[in-house]
């Protein structure tokens, strides 16, 4: 496929073991180099297009992921990294884990695989960039505007009910 | 005129850091006075998983305590197992586990050399040694089938034998490894750029880090010359290696330490191969665990201690870990006080922090 832009990513680890999150830099490194098409690992969700999330989502980090997701500007688009970020995977018991990335903000990506492996991050990242394109295009149109955290915990505990699909909102102008 | 206080976080969120850690630092001007160590943020609970895994599936979540030292944590939890059913692994289950885990203190200090030269803003030479430390993924790979968690460990041996001409295979491979951190070490030890950055930073003495409790590479480095493989486990006793140490107690005798001890790691791997002998490598198990014990090994950032009772049922009773990161922080913080806020990157590296294991 054609690549238009060179998004920026963005790493953090929800409470995973680690091993993603070597993965996640793994990727960047000279062996499966996604550098070499521009997208850089970046510390600063303002310049990030990609959010990598690792690892299920605790207590104490929730609030952090939250609030690296609504700091990164639109269009963005949330990749869960590792099984453990799908659906909390091996440590889904633990009573400190509230589950996958997806309990706390909306995901666009699945990346499954315990450690994940870089092969697999990459065929994600570059699934991510088809999302992000179309939701440019949506966004230039004025028809998209991606969920906040908070509203986007407001849909899934079920207060707002939503005709909108599980991806995100699809705001239509009035 | 006195400076006036400023509290400057950082963390959880960082460039440097790959692992979330918060730390308020409290500065005068450009000098930290005192640093205040938060965690928590990647506590998972998973030693209360003993009450929802049976004994056998623990080694697994055990590997999955950290995904760097991944194979220690495995081998650390079985060996406290083994030595409560008084199980004794064959001589080749023994020296494979072995070479396993000096491949991983390989890769784990490879790893730390690039996120220092990242973290003193080298980024060539981080990619460098990232890229050597494939080399070493390449070969746990064809060994264990993983990457970075391998699951190949068991109670009573291995899960699978490692063929002989793959365990050869390997030498000429650690001889390229070697060769290329040679040509790394160079940059690390006398680039006038790097040495600035880390001669005299961070200073601890070697009493500080006996009274503190340090532990690992950051222990050896202010000149305590203590291992815990000394204490004879696995196929330790019978390949021949010294202790590491250096007197500086500074960012630079640390980096002087961990290069040391690839080299001395590649020697253990190629001892090992050499002596490889031909044997089954399972032992089958009968019963279940009655009794507990605690064992310490030396992970690639220090000792760590596993501690299991039991009660001959399906689920032990309790499974408690103690890491070196957390035996690590209170000397960081010493480190902390009165250095450059521009340091503190630096020094929050140089413990080799592992969050995910010192918060399981």
């Amino acid at each position: 496929m054609r690549i238009s832009k060179s998004p920026w990513l963005l790493h953090y680890d929800g409470s995973s073991c680690n091993g993603c999150d070597i993965e996640v830099l793994a990727t960047t490194a000279p062996r499966f180099d996604i550098e070499r098409f521009g997208i850089i690992n970046t510390g600063n969700p303002r310049h990030a297009d990609i959010f990598l999330c690792t690892g299920g989502v605790n207590s104490q980090n929730q609030d952090v992921v939250r609030q690296i997701y609504d700091q990164m500007p639109d269009p963005k688009v949330v990749l869960a990294c590792g099984i453990c970020a799908c659906d909390g995977g091996i440590f889904k018991d633990c009573y400190n884990i509230l589950g996958g990335t997806d309990t706390v903000i909306p995901v666009d990506v699945y990346v499954p695989g315990c450690a994940v492996r870089p092969e697999a991050l990459i065929d994600g990242v570059v699934k991510a960039l088809k999302i992000l394109d179309e939701k440019n295009e949506k966004m230039k149109r004025g028809e998209y505007r991606s969920l906040t955290s908070s509203e986007y915990a407001a849909k899934i505990n079920g207060d707002v009910k939503e005709a909108g699909d599980s991806e995100g909102e699809e705001k239509t102008d009035a | 005129m006195a400076a006036k206080r400023s509290v400057i976080p950082f963390g959880p969120q960082h460039p440097v850091l790959p692992e979330p850690i918060h730390i308020d630092l409290i500065t005068e001007d450009e000098k930290v006075v005192e640093a205040v160590p938060s965690i928590g943020f990647v506590h998972r609970g998973l030693e209360q998983l003993v009450t929802k895994k049976d004994f056998g599936e623990m080694v697994y979540v055990a590997e999955r305590i950290c995904g760097i030292c991944s194979f220690g944590h495995g081998y650390g939890y079985v060996k406290t197992i083994e030595h409560i059913m008084g199980i004794e692994p064959t001589d080749r289950a023994r020296y494979i586990r072995t070479l396993l885990f000096e491949l991983s203190r390989m890769h784990s200090h490879i790893l730390w050399l690039g996120l220092m030269a990242d973290a003193f803003g080298f980024e060539s030479l981080f990619m460098e040694t990232w890229r050597l430390r494939e080399k070493i993924l390449d070969m746990l790979e064809s060994a264990t089938g993983g990457r970075v968690i391998f699951s190949i460990i068991r109670i009573g041996g291995l899960r699978k034998d490692v063929p002989d001409d793959i365990l050869k295979g390997f030498i000429p491979e650690l001889e390229k490894v070697v060769e290329g951190i040679k040509s790394c070490e160079k940059v690390f030890l006398s680039d006038p750029a790097v040495l600035s950055r880390l001669k005299g930073v961070g200073y601890l003495s070697k009493e500080d880090a006996i009274n503190l409790g340090c532990e690992g590479p950051f222990l050896r480095a202010s000149g305590v010359d203590w291992d815990n493989r000394m204490r004879g486990y696995a196929a330790y006793p019978s390949v021949d290696f010294d202790i590491i140490t250096s007197n500086d107690g500074d960012s630079y005798a640390r980096c002087y330490v961990r290069i040391q001890e690839i080299y001395q790691s590649a020697a253990i791997i190629r001892q090992c191969i050499e002596k490889m002998p031909q044997e089954g490598i399972y032992v089958p198990i009968k019963g279940f665990p009655n009794g507990e014990h605690m064992t310490v090994i030396e992970q690639p950032r220090g000792g760590a201690c596993y501690y299991v009772q039991a009660s001959g049922k399906k689920f032990i009773e309790r499974m408690r870990v103690r890491t070196p990161t957390f035996a690590n922080i209170p000397a960081l913080v010493k480190t902390l006080q009165g250095c450059d806020v521009s340091d503190v990157p630096i020094l929050v590296v140089t413990i080799d922090p592992c969050i995910s294991c010192t918060e399981r």
